[in-house]
Order: C-alpha cells, then sequence, then structure tokens
C-alpha cells in the first residue's frame, strides 16, 4: 500500500489534464465530478497509506519513482519520501483539500470558469504533493515552483480586473525573490556537500559542519529567505493580504492551510541545519515573533473581511516561526495542522457570507446576521474560538505548545513568550471585532440577505468546524522526525504564567465585545483620540510595507527600464553610423570638380609631406 | 557518408521548392515540409549509433589540398541534439509561414531551406574553412528573408544584421587564418581542420588575440551585450518564420560555436578570458530582461528575452564544467522551442489584429483562450518553471557557473526574478484585462485552429519531456562534452577513422 503513495499526485495531475484537454467543453456536473473526485481518491489513498504506515511501524519509506537528471554526480530523482512530517503535511493537503474542493462546487456554481477553476485548483493539489513528499531539495523546489504557479493563476482568476491581475503579478514576484535566495541556498548545499538528497543533505550537515560555523548559518539564511516569501513573513508579507483578489475558496486552500504554510514545512524539513545554526534559528524565532505582532495590529484597522483574515493568517504563521525558532517542531506543525482546519473554516464561512450578501466585504456594512445568517454565525463563532486559543478548542492546544517552549527556551525565551501572549491577546481583539461587526448590532445592510444553501458548502463547513473544534487531539506522529529536537516536551510552568496565557485572548474577546458589540460607535470615540487616525491608516496599509518598496524597489525599477528604452547601447551604434555618415558627407565636400582647388589641394599637401619629412 | 546528403537535401530541396512555384503558389511550402521531414528523419536515423566510440558520422574529403581544406563533416550527439532541434524548428517555421507568406512563395521557401542548410553545414562542419563558408550560407538567405517579408522597417533591419554579422564573420575568419598559419610555422604544412588546429601550441599573447576573435565572431551571433543591438531589430521586422529560425536555431550556432571551437582552440587563453565572458554575461541576463519590460512590441519583448536567456548559456559555457555546460545546452534546446513558440504566438496574433503594440492588446483570453493558455505555458516555461525544461538548462548551468564563480552566479540567478516581471507582464498586457472593444472587433481575433495547435503540442510536449525526463538529451551530449572537457575532440578514438 505505501508504494502507492506515487497516485497521490498522480491522481490530480490526470484531473488537471482532463480539465485542459477537454477545454472546459464538459459539463459543470462532469468537470467538478473530476475536479474533487480526483482529490477525494487522493485523500483516500492518503488516508490508506496513513494507516498501512503506522502499523508497519518505520520511521520512513521511500517509493523511488524514476531517475530525474543525473550529471556528473548531480542526481536527483523522482522519488517519494514518507514519515511522519509528510505524512501529517499530505493528510492536511488532501484531507482539507478536498473539503475545500466540495465547498467549490457550490461557491463556483454559476462562475462560467468552473472548469478552468477545478484544473487549476487540481494542478495546485499536485504540486503541493510533490513539495511535502519529494525526498530531495530540487523535487521540493518543482513542487515549491508549482504552487506559487497555481497561486498566480488563482488569484488572477478573474482576469478582467486588471487590479487583480496587479495582485497575482505581485504574489507571484515577490515569493520569487524569496525563491531565488532558496535556490542560491540550493546552489551552496551541493556544492558543499554534493547532494540535494534531503536525509544524505541533513546526515552530511552534521557530520561535515561545525555547530555555529558560518556554512550553515549562510545556508540556513538563504532556506530561510525562500521560506518567509512562501509563508509572508516580515520583510516579505506584503503579497498575502492582496492575495486575497482571488475566488475564497483558493484564499481557504492556498493562502491559509496549505500553500502558505510550505515555508514552515521547509524549515522543519531541513531543521538540522537550523540546529547548527543556532543565531539563525533565533532568527526565525524574532522574524515570527514581529510579524505575528505587526499583522495582528494590521488585522484590527482592516474593514474587509478577507483581509482580517489574511492578516490573521500572516499572524498565525508568525506563531508558527516563532515555535520553529525555539526547537518546538512538532509544535509549529502541529499549529500549521490546526491552523488549516480553523482557518478553512473562517475562509470557508466568509465565503459563505460573502455570499449571502452579494459579495459584500466590508464588515462596517454588515451588523446583526446571526439570525440571516446562522452558519455563518457559527462558523465563525468556532472558527473564531480555535484562532483565539480558547481553551482546548484545536487552536488552544497547538499554540500553547508553541508558547511553553518559547517560555523554556534559553536567552531571550520570556520575550518571545511574552509578545506571544501579547499577540494572543491581539487575536482576541481582532477576531471578535470581526465577528462582533457581522453578526451583533444593528444591521448597517444588506436586510434582504439570505443564507447559502445546498450540501456541497454547508457539510465541508460542518465538518471543519468539528475539526476546529477536537482536531487537536488528533495524534501527530512526528516524534522520529524530530529526534533531535527538544521531542516530546513536558512543560512545567506556574499556575500564573499559565493563567495569564489563557486570559490574555479572553481579555481581548472581552475588549472587543465592550467596543464592538453594538456596533463600530464605541469604536469611533477611541479613533477621535488625537493621533489615532494616523496611526489607524499606518496599520490599516500593512506598516506602510507596499510603500516603501514601491519607492524603493518598484518605481526605480520601471524607472530604469523606461528611460532606457530604447536601450543605450544602440545609440552607441546610432552614433557610429552618424559620425560614418559624417565623415562621408564631409569628405564629399572635396570633391568639387574645380581642377583650380585640386592642383591647389595637391600642391599644399605636397608641402606639407616635405615639410614634415625635412623636419624630422 | 550520411552528413553530406543531409545538406544536399536541404540545397536541393531548395531549388526544387523555389522550382515547384509554377504549379501553384500552395507547391513550395508542401515541397519544403515533405524536404523537413525527410530531413528529421534522416537525423533520426542516426539516433541509433554507438556515442562512445568517436563519431556518430563522418565525412572527409580533400577540397582545397593545397592549404589543407577538406570537406570535412562530423556529427557527434551535441551536434546531432542541434541538427535535431534545427529540422524540427524548420517544421515549426513553414507552419508558422504557412497562412502568412503569400507572395514569392517560391523564393521564400528556398532562402529558408538554404538558411537551414546553412545551418546544418555549421553544426556539422570540421574544417574550420568550410564552417566558414556554411557560417556564411546562412547569412544570405536570412538577410533576403528579413528584406523582402519583414514588416514596416524591414530594410535597416536586413541591412544592421548583415552588417553585424558580417564585421563579426570577419573577425572569425581573421582569426581562422591566424590559427591555420600558426599551424604552418609550427607543423610545416596548411590545415584548417579542427583535429589538427587543437594540437597547435600558442603563445599567451598569440593563443589571446585569436581566442578574442573567435570570441567576437561568436558573441555578435549568440548574442551578448554589448553585440546584441542587431537582434531585437531583425526580430521584429522579420516574419514569424525567419523570426523561429533566427531565436530557436541561429543564436545557438554562436553559443556551439563557443563551446566547439573558441574554448577548445584556446583552453588556456579562455580560462584567463572566463571571468570577462562570464561578466559579459551576467550583464546580458539582467540589462536586457530589464530593457523587454520596457518594450511595448510585442517581438522587440520577446527578441531581447533571447538576449538574456542565452546569457545563461555564456555562463554556462565558461564555467567549463560538465554540470554548467549541460545546462548550457539544455538551455539552448528549451530556449529554441520556447522562444520560437513565443514568436510563433506574436506573428500569429499579428497576422490577426496587424500590430505588435501591446498597449493595443488586453483581454484576449476571453476571446482566444487557447492562443492564452499556450502563451501562458510558453511564458512560464520561459522564466523557468521546474518541470520543464528551460527550468533544468538555467537551474544546472547556474549550479555549474556556481563551482567556477559565485558572486557572477549570485548576481545571474536575479535574472530568475526579473524573468517573472517581464514574462508576467506580456501575459497581463496581452491576455489578461480588458478587451479593447472600442478599437479591436472580436471578430477578427479566431482562436487558434487545429493546424495551429498541433505546432503548438509538439512544442509543449517538448518541453515537458525535457524538463520531466531531460536525461535522453544529456546522454547525448554527454560523451561530446566529457571529451571537450578533457580537451580531445571525441571521447574515445578507437573507431573513429585515422586522417
Amino acid at each position: 500500500m505505501l508504494d502507492l503513495i506515487w497516485l497521490l499526485p498522480t491522481l490530480p495531475l490526470l484531473g488537471f489534464l482532463l480539465l485542459v484537454l477537454t477545454e472546459g467543453r464538459l459539463g459543470k456536473r462532469v468537470a467538478g465530478s473530476i475536479g474533487a473526485g480526483s482529490v477525494g481518491l487522493s485523500f483516500a489513498v492518503a488516508l490508506l497509506a496513513a494507516i498501512s504506515f503506522l502499523q508497519a511501524g518505520v520511521d520512513s519509506h521511500v517509493v523511488p519513482l524514476w531517475n530525474w537528471i543525473s550529471v556528473a554526480g548531480f542526481s536527483p530523482g523522482v522519488n517519494l519520501y514518507l514519515d511522519g512530517l509528510s505524512l501529517v503535511m499530505m493528510l492536511v493537503i488532501t484531507g482539507v483539500g478536498f473539503l475545500i474542493h466540495v465547498y467549490s462546487l457550490g461557491y463556483m456554481a454559476d462562475d462560467p470558469g468552473f472548469s478552468r477553476f477545478f484544473c487549476y485548483m487540481n494542478l495546485f493539489v499536485c504540486s503541493m504533493l510533490l513539495l511535502v513528499l519529494g525526498d530531495n531539495l530540487l523535487l521540493l523546489y518543482l513542487g515549491w515552483e508549482g504552487v506559487g504557479l497555481c497561486s498566480y493563476l488563482l488569484i488572477g482568476f478573474w482576469y478582467d480586473e486588471p487590479a487583480n491581475g496587479y495582485a497575482a503579478r505581485k504574489a507571484f514576484v515577490v515569493t520569487r525573490v524569496g525563491d531565488t535566495a532558496m535556490a542560491i541556498g540550493l546552489f551552496l548545499l551541493f556544492a558543499q556537500l554534493g547532494t540535494l538528497n534531503i536525509q544524505e543533505l541533513m546526515q552530511a550537515a552534521e557530520l561535515e559542519w561545525a555547530p555555529g560555523s558560518a556554512l550553515p548559518a549562510i545556508t540556513a539564511l538563504l532556506l530561510l529567505g525562500g521560506a518567509v516569501g512562501k509563508s509572508a513573513q516580515l520583510p516579505l508579507q506584503t503579497w498575502l493580504p492582496d492575495a486575497m483578489a482571488g475566488p475564497t475558496p483558493i484564499s481557504a486552500l492556498i493562502h491559509a492551510a496549505t500553500m502558505v504554510t510550505a515555508g514552515v514545512y521547509l524549515i522543519a524539513r531541513t531543521h538540522v541545519v537550523f540546529e547548527l545554526a543556532p543565531e539563525v534559528q533565533l532568527l526565525v524565532a524574532w522574524i515570527g515573533l514581529a510579524t505575528l505582532l505587526m499583522a495582528g495590529f494590521t488585522a484590527m484597522a482592516q474593514s474587509d473581511i478577507k483581509r482580517v483574515l489574511a492578516w490573521s493568517t500572516v499572524s498565525q504563521i508568525g506563531y508558527m516561526f516563532l515555535g520553529l525558532g525555539v526547537g518546538a517542531w512538532s509544535g509549529a506543525i502541529f499549529h500549521l495542522m490546526t491552523h488549516a482546519f480553523f482557518k478553512a473554516l473562517l475562509f470557508l464561512g466568509a465565503g459563505a457570507v460573502i455570499l449571502s450578501l452579494h459579495h459584500e466585504q466590508d464588515i462596517f456594512r454588515m451588523g446583526g446576521k446571526r439570525r440571516q445568517l446562522p452558519v455563518g454565525f457559527l462558523c465563525f463563532l468556532i472558527g473564531g474560538l480555535a484562532l483565539t486559543a480558547f481553551p482546548y478548542t484545536s487552536g488552544y492546544l497547538s499554540k500553547d505548545a508553541i508558547l511553553l517552549a518559547a517560555l523554556d527556551a534559553e536567552g531571550p525565551g520570556f520575550w518571545l513568550w511574552l509578545g506571544g501572549v501579547v499577540g494572543a491577546f491581539f487575536t482576541g481583539i481582532y477576531t471578535f471585532r470581526l465577528f462582533f461587526l457581522v453578526f451583533f448590532g444593528a444591521s448597517r445592510g444588506h436586510d434582504d440577505a439570505t443564507e447559502v444553501r445546498g450540501l456541497a458548502m454547508l457539510v465541508p463547513l460542518f465538518i471543519l468546524m468539528g475539526l476546529s473544534l477536537f482536531g487537536g487531539w488528533i495524534p501527530v506522529p512526528l516524534d522520529a522526525v524530530f529526534s533531535h529536537g527538544t521531542g516530546h516536551e513536558e512543560h512545567h510552568v506556574s499556575a500564573l504564567l499559565h493563567g495569564i496565557m489563557i486570559a490574555a485572548p479572553l481579555v481581548g474577546i472581552a475588549i472587543s465585545y465592550f467596543c464592538f458589540a453594538s456596533g463600530p460607535k464605541r469604536a469611533e470615540g477611541l479613533v477621535a483620540l488625537p493621533g489615532a487616525r494616523a496611526l489607524r491608516r499606518f496599520w490599516h496599509s500593512g506598516w506602510g510595507f507596499d510603500w516603501l518598496y514601491d519607492a524603493l524597489f518598484v518605481r526605480p525599477f520601471v524607472w530604469l527600464a523606461r528611460v532606457n528604452a530604447k536601450d543605450l547601447i544602440d545609440s552607441c551604434y546610432a552614433a557610429l553610423v552618424a559620425a560614418t555618415r559624417a565623415g562621408h558627407a564631409w569628405f564629399a565636400h572635396s570633391q568639387t570638380g574645380n581642377l583650380g582647388w585640386y592642383a591647389f589641394s595637391m600642391a599644399l599637401g605636397l608641402i606639407v609631406v616635405l615639410a614634415l619629412g625635412m623636419l624630422s | 557518408m550520411i552528413v553530406p546528403w543531409l545538406i544536399a537535401l536541404l540545397f536541393v530541396g531548395g531549388l526544387l521548392a523555389w522550382a515547384s512555384e509554377r504549379f501553384g503558389a500552395e507547391w513550395p511550402r508542401r515541397v519544403a515540409l515533405a524536404v523537413l521531414v525527410l530531413e528529421l528523419l534522416l537525423l533520426a536515423s542516426l539516433l541509433g549509433g554507438s556515442l562512445q566510440a568517436g563519431w556518430l558520422a563522418e565525412f572527409n574529403h580533400a577540397w582545397l589540398p593545397r592549404f589543407g581544406i577538406s570537406l570535412h563533416f562530423a556529427v557527434d550527439g551535441l551536434s546531432l541534439l542541434l541538427l535535431l532541434l534545427t529540422a524540427f524548428l524548420g517544421i515549426v517555421a513553414i507552419g508558422s509561414a504557412w497562412a502568412e507568406i503569400t507572395e514569392r512563395t517560391g523564393f521564400f521557401y528556398f532562402n529558408l531551406l538554404w538558411t537551414l542548410a546553412g545551418v546544418v553545414g555549421v553544426f556539422s562542419a570540421i574544417d574550420l574553412f568550410l564552417f566558414f563558408f556554411f557560417w556564411e550560407v546562412m547569412l544570405i538567405p536570412m538577410y533576403f528573408i528579413i528584406a523582402i517579408w519583414g514588416h514596416e522597417n524591414k530594410f535597416y533591419a536586413a541591412k544592421k544584421f548583415f552588417i553585424f554579422t558580417q564585421v563579426s564573420g570577419l573577425l572569425m575568419l581573421v582569426a581562422i587564418v591566424a590559427i591555420a598559419w600558426f599551424h604552418y610555422l609550427q607543423f610545416g604544412f596548411f590545415s584548417f581542420d579542427y583535429l589538427d588546429l587543437l594540437e597547435v601550441d600558442m603563445s599567451r599573447n598569440v593563443e589571446f588575440w585569436i581566442m578574442l576573435g573567435f570570441f567576437l565572431g561568436f558573441a555578435v551571433k549568440l548574442p551578448s551585450v554589448p553585440f546584441h543591438n542587431w537582434l531585437p531589430d531583425a526580430h521584429s521586422q522579420a516574419p514569424s518564420a525567419g523570426s523561429i529560425i533566427l531565436a530557436g536555431v541561429l543564436l545557438k550556432t554562436g553559443a556551439y560555436g563557443l563551446v566547439r571551437f573558441a574554448v577548445p582552440l584556446f583552453p588556456n587563453a579562455s580560462a584567463e578570458f572566463a571571468p570577462v565572458a562570464m561578466t559579459l554575461a551576467a550583464i546580458s541576463i539582467l540589462y536586457c530582461a530589464k530593457v523587454a519590460f520596457a518594450q511595448a512590441d510585442l517581438k522587440r519583448l520577446i527578441a531581447y528575452t533571447s538576449v538574456s536567456h542565452m546569457g545563461f548559456v555564456t555562463l554556462g559555457i565558461y564555467a567549463w564544467n560538465e554540470l554548467a555546460l549541460q545546462g548550457a545546452v539544455m538551455t539552448m534546446l528549451a530556449h529554441g522551442l520556447s522562444a520560437a513558440a513565443l514568436f510563433m504566438l506574436a506573428g500569429a496574433l499579428q497576422h490577426r489584429i496587424h500590430t505588435r503594440d501591446l498597449f493595443a492588446m488586453g483581454g484576449f483570453w476571453r476571446h482566444a483562450p487557447r492562443m492564452g493558455a499556450m502563451a501562458m505555458f510558453f511564458s512560464i516555461a520561459a522564466l523557468g518553471m521546474p518541470g520543464l525544461g528551460n527550468f533544468v538548462g538555467e537551474f544546472l548551468a547556474l549550479l555549474g557557473a556556481f563551482q567556477a564563480n559565485q558572486v557572477l552566479t549570485i548576481v545571474s540567478a536575479f535574472g530568475l526574478i526579473f524573468a517573472s516581471v517581464y514574462s508576467l507582464w506580456v501575459i497581463q498586457r496581452a491576455f489578461h484585462g480588458k478587451f479593447p472593444e472600442a478599437s479591436l472587433d472580436p471578430g477578427r481575433l479566431p482562436d487558434l485552429d487545429r493546424r495551429e495547435m498541433a505546432y503548438y503540442f509538439a512544442m509543449v510536449a517538448g518541453l515537458v519531456w525535457m524538463g520531466v525526463y531531460p536525461q535522453s538529451f544529456l546522454d547525448l551530449s554527454a560523451p561530446t562534452l566529457q571529451a571537450l572537457l578533457e580537451g580531445q575532440a571525441v571521447l574515445a578514438t578507437p573507431g573513429a577513422p585515422q586522417p
């Protein structure tokens, strides 16, 4: 059974090919069955493979498919590698992916690009599976770029609107900046260790590199570059909020549950290199902390329902980075999994709300919708509680693991923990600000809203509700993968600190209730304070990063390109041509046809030559 | 014996195509297609040969014995790959010209086949005088293709193309004569044979100057900054078939010349010169990517991207290790297909809407989704998406170059970012966004038909093959590249006939 995991990426790939080659001529029923069915089958295979993997009791299993490239000792194969980590990832990708595909059957039912949508979605699932199953970094890179491509295609899915195209290109180019750093990391790894096979690399790195030396630090930094790009962490976080231009199921699948967490996967997968570079590992923690706080502030100032969730995703991935940085490898992956459940739920719930309200996304034009949209209400209540780490929801268990590990970490551990707790407090505020503004208070528009119907959309929502509440009890078989790390953590913290951790988000919820439960009026009083408006604008813009990058990179590049559109080098050749022509014209003047002039110039020339001869 | 036939077939086929015009304007293209299919089959028959035993095919006959000039042709794995590319893209070029070229069709296909004959000669000549002869043969018919069937500014473009290549060809001729002269000084007899010239010892200074002559000849063709300026004009003005042959095949003759002649004949000078060449390569990659982004003329834009991508080839060649060389060869093949496909698309667009101006386009996906999908595929291929051939080439080139020069490799890697900027910009301008309803009737934009799709699918299949199982190609070129790295013409000599 284990050898059949090649079917995992193959089934969605076949779905993609079928949908491409039929060019949208299939009926919606058939196209939808292919699109969702291929991922469903893939999930079934993944489940069976997971069961037999756990029963077999092995640490890992390799399925070699074919030799991809073999040149001068460089021989990455197309080989799939299954261990506890890729097992968790493949189940999340196919499981949550399947639910989102089914939901999309309802959500996209009226879209003329229905078949194209599922075509891209299937390609995405295929690439994402290759990313997590590849046994070498080149195959991982293939999946890595593949998901980036699908992200681009799906953000710009409604291509008529130039703004969507802009958001799509921004996502692709910004992540490619990180990808290029990662590619250079691969060159360095191969030049130093002579392979790109991940397991061999990790063994060779441990043998050949001294902890704390320069090479692992540089390598880890380059890999981190790729990770911050893909996972939208500082300083490459700017693309994710704009990525919300895509259809909402995309935001749930790509920009919440799977692709954006690929950076977390990459670092966890290469954790040995990070352990050899403790400064860089600590940097991962600080990046995570800075991002989660910055994104928390930003989320509080958003008015678009999807942008609140997008910034919340950035913030939650910040927690995962924080976990990786303090060596809580399992905790980070655990949070990745629970986050996939509750953030997919929130996004799909948001999709239901948006669809019910005729594509309204501004939370200030909603209000009091809990009676009209009971399912949406339930989604946001459960998803919101899990997101804010309400005790014993899935998000609580995973966030707890990360924060406790931070507290245990040496050096700045306490400050990392404190920052994380402050972030949890913000999470409480922004999550329930959204919740209260949409579902409580007086209605501020769309009184005619009726909730979406249809099992295709509702069943995935209810399953995700269950997973958000109880998914934290799913055991993750990661101990064998991270035997180097802190392992299975037993934390002893004082009841006071633990109490603070639990209370922080609840206080946030209470503040949100006070400010927003009866509508935005009370909060407007706060905004009226001196300086608050400017601060709000600053947060709303995502701390001015877009402006900064625009001024630093985009404008200079475009300016440079525009002024040199005619290619400066070409004018050198044009000057050569002009000089030749001028010389030609000048000499042509001497051709007067006047015999006296010819005789005179001949005589003059003779004198000059003779004079030169005598003088020298 | 097969190699002269490969060339003769194209020369005679060209004359036949011209003559067949008397039966009707559509006859020359049929003849040309048949000739190229036959050529492709002949080449495919060479695939079965053993790569380890010297040349796959060789032909040697005295021509001007007094000067040691002979009709010496030989084909090994590297040449065969490029010859297959030539024949394949020749067929694609005919597909592109099929509906586009309606005037003087006989003379057009004559020129097309004669250019290709020159290319086949260049890829198989082992005598340097013969090599130079074919170098000129491919130039003149191409001049006519641009000057007669080109667009609004065709005479300027054709002249520029001719002068650039002619001047560089002259430098190369001087260098060829010089190395033959030094062979005479050392051995007492004239020879232009590559195998003989490999033995010549030169002083450091002499080696450098002769090497420079070769390098300039090839760098103009490649082209490398700052000798690239003929290319954007030639490409934008040539008919699509001309652009396909130019980008897909003619540029590769420059790279082939570097791999086969410039570096092996002058190993020491080339090693010294490598940092300069690699710097020029890095500048080509970044500078031309930036200029490409600013172009409003679709074909001009693609032309600049070609220069940028060929920079990876130069980078790989001057890194001079097996990884980098394989990367360079793979990039040549993959770029041949992707650039040809993009030029074919640009030509198809121009044929339909009579402009190449990106700002007159937009939202074409809605009315021509097949065209959009193809443009997307080949743009994605060009920007180096893993799983397609261009990625394998550029990744191997960079991976190998990193071992030779880390700084320049890192600088060049930024080309990967720029490539995504301009590629996606083209898609946005032409196929996404809003359709220019006011200025364009959607009826003028019929989607690709079955015949056209067949050509694109062939190129799609080629790029996927190169990306997913590149080993088929790498294995063919490996023995040649390994031999060249060891300073020999062929890897093992037992099977090769002695001259």
